[in-house]
């Protein structure tokens, strides 16, 4: 289930931002491959819980260095 | 008294009965001297009948949000001027021996925060005195929120009676990460709209929450479209001048006591706390974080 929430929010956070979701990998640093300033990353927050319909506070967005890690964040609250 | 103003950080118009005050203070109509200045300029409009209208009306022109907050910029270079000021004390500090420099270190702090207490002090009283009477403004008010509404900025909207809110919308008290408790009267005031469980979730974590959780919550009235909030906002105050403003500001008054002993309590207690030698550190880190969180601690990761 994880990998199918990480491959979506691989797809959403690319489509957000403009980027080719085939050239983003699981184990990639977020941040960094999404290149994102402090707005970005409050808009990211909000789509990810519209999408998901879960709540994910920015510290565990923050500490969730990687997609695949910010995936298992929103299984564990995805009903 | 002209019924329009154009200032540098907001303007304002009469738009069918209602006073539209237009944020406009690139880049996130941070809080500092200029703005509060012009708030104390709104604040006499008001008093001297809100140029003839009926309601009031918060919206940003600006794209990243509705506020951010204080002007942390502004504040950290206050304080680097105040450290600044002391430090040829500390260097004579150095040539004396040990015991002589610690007595002379401990004397410039001493000589310093007082210094820095009444300058805050002064910003905090004025600003306290202008939210204040925001809040209780014998007309109702009505904020349109978008993008990011943080610390100060929490606490201006936080002083209208109504919060309409796009869907990207972000509400949040991240003061802790820099010493400090949120200073401009929102805890309070949060506490007073949504009780003290609420308050301090947002307080002690530092996180923000989306405007349908805080729809959830009640702190926000209406969700708009991304965009929309200005116009649903100028219907809630079409609504709101149809009763008799004699009625609306009895119900107001009774609706919406100002919290005053917490408030008191507040600017007290971020007195005692912006003194701390521990919040220039932390604005320092700040003011040259460019990473993607910087409303959290660790915020470049």
């Amino acid at each position: 289930m994880t990998s199918s929430i990480t491959a979506r929010l691989i797809e959403l956070a690319a489509r957000r931002f403009g980027r080719d979701a085939s050239a983003l990998s699981p184990s990639d640093d977020l941040f960094e491959a999404l290149e994102i300033d402090s707005v970005q990353a409050m808009d990211l927050l909000t789509d990810l819980e519209d999408a998901f319909d879960v709540e994910i506070p920015d510290y565990e967005l923050q500490d969730a260095r990687t997609f695949a890690a910010l995936g298992e964040v929103i299984g564990r609250r995805a009903s | 008294m002209t019924t329009t103003f154009r200032g540098k950080t907001m303007s304002w118009e009469p738009v069918e009965g209602v006073l539209e005050v237009r944020l406009h203070r690139e880049p996130a109509n941070e809080i500092g001297t200029t703005t509060l200045t012009e708030l104390e300029h709104l604040v006499r409009v008001i008093g001297e009948g809100a140029a003839g209208c009926r309601a009031l009306l918060w919206r940003s022109e600006v794209k990243r949000g509705f506020c951010a907050g204080a002007d942390l910029r502004e504040l950290h270079a206050g304080l680097v001027e105040r450290k600044e000021q002391v430090g040829p004390l500390r260097r004579v500090a150095r040539a004396l021996p040990t015991g002589a420099q610690d007595l002379l270190r401990e004397g410039a702090r001493r000589v310093s925060q007082p210094v820095v207490r009444r300058k805050v002090g002064q910003f905090i009283d004025r600003i306290h005195a202008a939210f204040d009477a925001l809040d209780q403004a014998p007309i109702p008010t009505v904020a349109a929120v978008h993008g990011v509404c943080l610390g100060g900025g929490l606490e201006l909207a936080l002083t209208a009676d109504v919060i309409i809110a796009d869907k990207n919308a972000r509400f949040g008290f991240p003061e802790l990460r820099l010493g400090l408790i949120p200073g401009f009267g929102g805890l309070p005031r949060l506490s007073r709209d949504l009780g003290n469980a609420v308050a301090r979730d947002l307080l002690l974590t530092g996180r923000t929450i989306r405007a349908s959780r805080a729809h959830e919550l009640g702190l926000v009235s209406q969700i708009a479209a991304n965009g929309q909030a200005p116009e649903i906002a100028r219907a809630v105050t079409r609504q709101m001048i149809r009763f008799d403003p004699r009625v609306t500001a009895q119900a107001k008054a009774f609706a919406k006591p100002l919290p005053r002993a917490d408030l008191d309590r507040e600017k007290e207690t971020f007195l005692r706390m912006v003194t701390d030698p521990a919040v220039l550190d932390a604005l320092t880190t700040f003011v040259q974080d460019e990473g993607p969180m910087p409303w959290l601690p660790g915020g470049s990761r």
